[in-house]
């Protein structure tokens, strides 16, 4: 992040010589992050594994879910070392998915109930 | 021209940052993605688009699970396997998990050894890459297999809400497809960095431009979504 900062030449010139850029960082944190999946996996499989129920099996997923995918995109994807205007470019349009997922919610709520009362109480 | 190039690097102060640098970056008239190459940029742009597809079908899986009135299979049971004289639960599930970690893994240090240009190394670790992703693959084949021998289908199952088999089908096979196609061009990919295409930058064929080592990153980027894609499938349809 501190060396794209410091020579943030964006001027028409420097454009041109983008292959300079390039993601180069310690294999060590590919390794370490391949180990934090792992156990991230593990977890996630144990919470099955152990029969959890309820809203703790449900925000355990959650959480262990979003932390593989922030690991994988942030680092296996070089997403930390970015630039701002493609980070925010690419990671919202998805976050507004959950906008669908209320919606889908309510109707699936609508029918639901629906069914309940004209196929299930009706006869 | 130069001289304001040179002006524009020294003045780090007047540098926008945070949410001003992205809106200058936008207003530029220009690239808006500064600094990314085409090919990365357009990768990302069709992760996008590839993400509401599987978004879409994550989405009318929740809808259908949320509105049958008859009780979902349990994943943990249909998707257990009998082995050493015990009942594991999604057992299959996980090994395949952790074959696609591990092919992500390898994805990311071939793309580093890419850029230190030690071809050797970047085009073995490709391949390594290329047959955990296989495996994943071969292991679904076998998941469908025992799946459809035991009467799952699109329009029906033993156990419960005959949507199980409509989404299980669609979901997964939209994946193993991505799968497939990512291993087809990790092979294709890999016989070219081992050729020494992209130390003498040869042409592409389709593109004619100048390869370089930048192609097994963005290579790596379809990868890692693939892995990641299967990161939220493991836990919305398996694990809920």
């Amino acid at each position: 992040m501190a060396h794209a900062s410091a020579h943030a030449a964006e001027t028409p010139a420097g454009a041109p010589v983008v292959h300079d850029e390039h993601q180069q960082h310690p294999i060590k944190l590919y390794l370490v992050v391949w180990g934090w999946l792992f156990v991230l996996s593990t977890f996630s499989y144990l919470v099955d594994y152990f029969h959890l129920q309820g809203l703790l099996r449900w925000s355990l997923i959650i959480i262990f879910m979003m932390l593989k995918a922030g690991l994988i995109v942030a680092i296996f994807m070089h997403m930390a070392w970015e630039r701002l205007a493609l980070i925010y470019a690419i990671l919202i349009p998805p976050v507004v998915v959950l906008v669908f997922v209320a919606i889908m919610v309510f109707e699936s709520n609508y029918t639901l109930l629906s069914r309940l009362v004209f196929f299930v109480m009706g006869h | 021209m130069a001289e304001s190039a040179l002006t524009n690097t020294g003045a780090v102060a007047t540098t926008p940052a945070g949410w001003r640098q992205v809106t200058s970056d936008w207003s530029s008239d220009q690239r808006a993605f500064k600094k990314v190459s085409w090919g990365k940029a357009m990768m990302w742009i069709f992760l996008l688009s590839d993400t509401f597809i599987f978004s879409c079908f994550l989405l009318s899986y929740m809808t259908v699970r949320m509105s049958t009135t008859v009780p979902w299979p349990n994943p943990s049971e249909v998707f257990g396997l009998h082995l050493f004289g015990q009942n594991i639960p999604l057992i299959l599930i996980a090994i395949m998990t952790f074959v696609l970690i591990t092919s992500s893994g390898t994805m990311a240090m071939a793309v580093n050894y890419g850029y230190r240009r030690q071809r050797k190394t970047t085009a073995i670790l490709m391949l390594v890459t290329a047959f955990f992703g296989a495996t994943f693959v071969g292991m679904q084949a076998f998941e469908w297999t025992k799946l459809i021998m035991e009467g799952v289908r699109p329009w029906g199952n033993p156990w419960g809400a005959p949507q199980f088999g409509s989404t299980f089908f669609m979901i997964t096979g939209f994946h193993g497809t991505h799968v497939s196609i990512g291993v087809i061009f990790l092979i294709i990919i890999a016989h070219r960095v081992w050729r020494g295409d992209y130390d003498v930058e040869r042409r592409g064929f389709f593109t004619s431009r100048k390869g370089n080592y930048e192609i097994v990153e963005i290579m790596g980027l379809y990868w890692h979504f693939v892995d990641l894609v299967w990161v939220f499938i493991f836990a919305f349809f398996y694990l809920w």
